[in-house]
């Protein structure tokens, strides 16, 4: 090294300390500071749930009322009915779970968690989000191009999504994979810098094991998510030459192989189940450690159960093949390993509920969400299990039982994590409390109504109901009435609970400006972001870096008059 | 250069940075060319008439741009040693003509292609073709990535800063040169 990297002195960070004013434009539009940029993801990530929220709402009156007027959209087409469906899926899933678990939570946590006072690389995260903003106008601006958006499901199996007289769409089917192939790039280039950060910038003193659960979690998927998106990538550019080249990679007419594609996307596929799981996996621990008063039970034990979780779901992904035509021993193979999979989660829940037991318990919002997490995710993973076996799914396959199970794993990571999360760290990031009983009001209106809307499809699943049929009146047997009122069911718990998200706005935004003020540290938690103003100032702590001296969940500790034992506190 | 975060210039792991990310960069990258080249290679195991597609690819012309390669790699390296002994301006020199292999490289190959696709091996052709001139062409995409990315770190270098980007620059261009190692028996070799 020609040059050696200065080392840090105690009064080092006197320029980074925010003395300068910024504009505008540096402040909020083209922010360096991780904690701007997490707020444009996080915002962002809410609106694009917004969108993809109604999106389930027209199909899904579409499917309970067939060919009504949607309030809002209109007579819902086949081949709008394609691309409301693969809208959803893609936006929820690239453009919701990923920006706002691991992209907003990461650059919000990470540098305040490990006691540094910005990303290693502020202008590559910077960058990242503006790649990630152009995928998303991309997607929706696909709405409105000649033949509309891409309506050959969020998986694009070819030949369907290759050729247009299948899936119904023109340019829009090329759209949807630059904008996916974009949102890869963004969350590679985040990944790095989450990566690097946890890595290298921890505070003085802070060991491996003292970091925070959720940025080893963040860490580990953002790992997972760079080893396992690389083969899409390439994935993406070859289905985009056979859409606009007329190459024949996947074209098996003309020496292709569409299995092909199924391999790529299934590899990242399963891997970015848990890329999306495990930041919300962390953030349970850190919510449920701080209002049940004790230590994390099995801190490593976590750590290797996330880390096995991680190799072992790169062996899994043919799962999603059965019925594709693999080789009937490869699917032994990997019914074994999903069947595994089963074995490091199942250890983790133990351990979330042996942290709980004999624990103080306050039943706060971020804890209400905490634990539904344990209890909905409980659901998907053990109807997984159902699927995993390659018997069963052939039966099973792409119908709604799969379509319930992967909502019951989804929608508790997505949702239920980041509500978790938002709700325990709003007071940081916005410096006022949020008003806890509008917060419980809306828990109970989104918990349930959830249930409502994917147990109904579970029991439609079982009897036969195919998934991507755009009208079940052309299939008598798929067309009874117990069927259609259980639809009709799952559609009107739907509208209920998008309604409900109206009481969450409102208690983010009154709350925001005129909620009481939450102080530093209103959970009485003991990480390193709790020791920083609320909302922390440009460089975090503008009074110097904290120095870390135990781990993170040293809550009751019987050595500590406090019932917590800050990080940053000199024994 | 404004004011570096404290973050970033701390290295709890052992390991500056800068180097620990290009690494993490090269991992996602080796995915995504392992994906590419796996996908590839599975198909040729498959398609035993390829090797009559393949036996049109000019082997010499591939050697010549390995050579070429290579010997980039070498400037690379000898960059690096003028800026470990801190002579920034020999450093942007070895840069220069890194990049000029670059661009003999990407020269060899345009002549190449041109020659191909007029004899009617166009991306079309079948899927050998296809793949031939998508692997190639990604590779080509990080050869001209890589330039540009080096004609900015020579400027700082010659002015004797921030010189252990050249180092960083390097590793990128031998995992970029490594690639090729990969492409040039995979697509020229194997008849």
């Amino acid at each position: 090294m020609a040059e050696s990297i200065p080392v840090e002195h105690a009064d080092g960070h006197a320029d980074h300390g925010g003395h300068h004013e910024m504009s505008f434009s540096e402040k909020y539009i083209f922010p360096l500071d991780h904690k701007m940029i997490a707020m444009q993801y996080m915002f962002t990530g809410m609106f694009m749930a917004v969108i993809g929220g109604f999106f389930a709402y027209a199909f899904r009156m579409q499917l309970a009322f067939p060919g009504i007027n949607v309030p809002g959209w209109g007579v819902v087409t086949p081949a709008d009915y394609n691309a409301l469906v693969t809208s959803h899926g893609s936006i929820m899933i690239f453009w919701v779970a990923m920006p706002v678990l691991i992209a907003a939570f990461g650059n919000y946590l990470i540098p305040l968690m490990i006691g540094a006072d910005d990303m290693v690389f502020p202008r590559v995260n910077r960058l990242s989000y503006q790649i990630f903003l152009l995928s998303a106008i991309i997607i929706l601006a696909s709405f409105f191009v000649e033949g509309g958006a891409f309506g050959g499901a969020w998986t694009a199996y070819p030949p369907l999504s290759t050729k247009a007289e299948y899936s119904l769409t023109g340019i829009g089917s090329t759209m949807w994979i630059l904008a996916v192939a974009l949102e890869f790039v963004a969350f590679l280039l985040g990944g790095i810098n989450f990566i690097t950060t946890a890595m290298n910038s921890r505070a003085p003193g802070m060991k491996m094991w003292d970091i925070p659960m959720v940025v080893w979690m963040i860490v580990i998927a953002s790992i997972l998510f760079m080893l396992s998106v690389g083969p899409l990538l390439a994935g993406g550019i070859m289905m985009m030459f056979d859409q606009q080249l007329g190459t024949a990679f996947f074209d098996p007419d003309r020496g292709g192989d569409p299995i092909l594609w199924q391999h790529l996307f299934w590899f990242f596929g399963h891997p970015e189940v848990y890329v999306v799981l495990l930041p919300a996996v962390g953030i349970v621990a850190d919510v449920m450690t701080v209002f049940s008063r004790k230590k994390l039970f099995g801190y490593k034990t976590v750590l290797y159960t996330a880390i096995g979780t991680g190799v072992l779901s790169f062996t899994v992904w043919a799962h999603h093949q059965f019925v594709a035509g693999i080789d009937p021993r490869m699917a032994n193979v990997f019914t074994v390993t999903t069947l595994l999979i089963s074995v490091p989660i199942a250890e983790m829940m133990f351990v979330y509920i042996a942290t709980l037991y004999g624990g103080s318990i306050t039943f706060k919002t971020p804890m209400l969400w905490a634990l539904a997490f344990i209890f909905e995710f409980l659901i998907g993973g053990i109807t997984g299990i159902f699927l995993g076996a390659s018997g069963n799914d052939i039966y099973m396959h792409d119908t709604y039982f799969v379509l319930a199970h992967f909502h019951y794993t989804f929608y508790p990571i997505a949702i239920i994590g980041t509500f978790a999360g938002f709700t325990h760290w709003f007071p940081k990031m916005f410096g006022k409390m949020m008003n806890d009983n509008l917060g419980k009001l809306h828990f109970w209106l989104t918990i349930i109504p959830f249930n409502l809307i994917f147990l109904p499809l579970f029991v439609l699943g079982a009897a036969g109901q195919h998934r991507r049929i755009y009208d079940y009146q052309n299939f008598p047997e798929l067309s009874l009435p117990w069927m259609q009122d259980l639809r009709q069911l799952a559609t009107i718990s739907l509208c209920v609970m998008l309604g409900a998200q109206l009481i969450f706005f409102y208690n983010v935004i009154k709350s925001w400006m005129s909620g009481p003020a939450a102080g530093k540290n209103p959970w009485r938690a003991s990480t390193l972001e709790w020791t920083a103003a609320s909302p922390p100032p440009h460089g975090n702590w503008p009074e110097g870096l904290p120095t870390c001296y135990r781990g993170p969940y040293e809550y009751s500790h019987p050595d500590h008059e406090e019932d917590y034992w800050p990080q940053n506190e000199p024994a | 250069m404004s004011a570096r975060p404290i973050a970033t210039t701390r290295s709890a792991a052992g390991m500056p940075t800068p180097r620990l990310a290009v690494w993490w960069v090269i991992a996602s990258e080796i995915v995504i060319f392992g994906g590419l080249l796996g996908s590839y290679i599975m198909h040729r195991i498959a398609h035993g008439e390829w090797a009559e597609y393949a036996a049109n690819t000019n082997t010499m012309i591939g050697a010549t741009n390995t050579f070429v390669l290579l010997t980039s790699s070498l400037f690379a390296v000898l960059a690096h040693q003028a800026a470990e002994r801190g002579d920034g301006k020999t450093a942007a020199r070895f840069l220069y003509m890194t990049t000029g292999g670059g661009l003999v490289f990407l020269t060899i190959k345009a002549f190449e292609w041109t020659s191909e696709i007029s004899h009617g091996m166009t991306i079309t052709a079948n899927t050998f073709w296809s793949f031939y001139y998508t692997a190639a062409g990604i590779h080509a995409l990080h050869v001209i990535a890589g330039m540009i990315i080096m004609l900015f770190v020579a400027q700082t270098a010659k002015r004797n800063e921030d010189l252990h980007r050249v180092e960083i620059i390097g590793i990128y261009w031998h995992f970029v040169d490594i690639v090729w190692i990969f492409l040039f028996p995979l697509l020229y070799i194997a008849k």
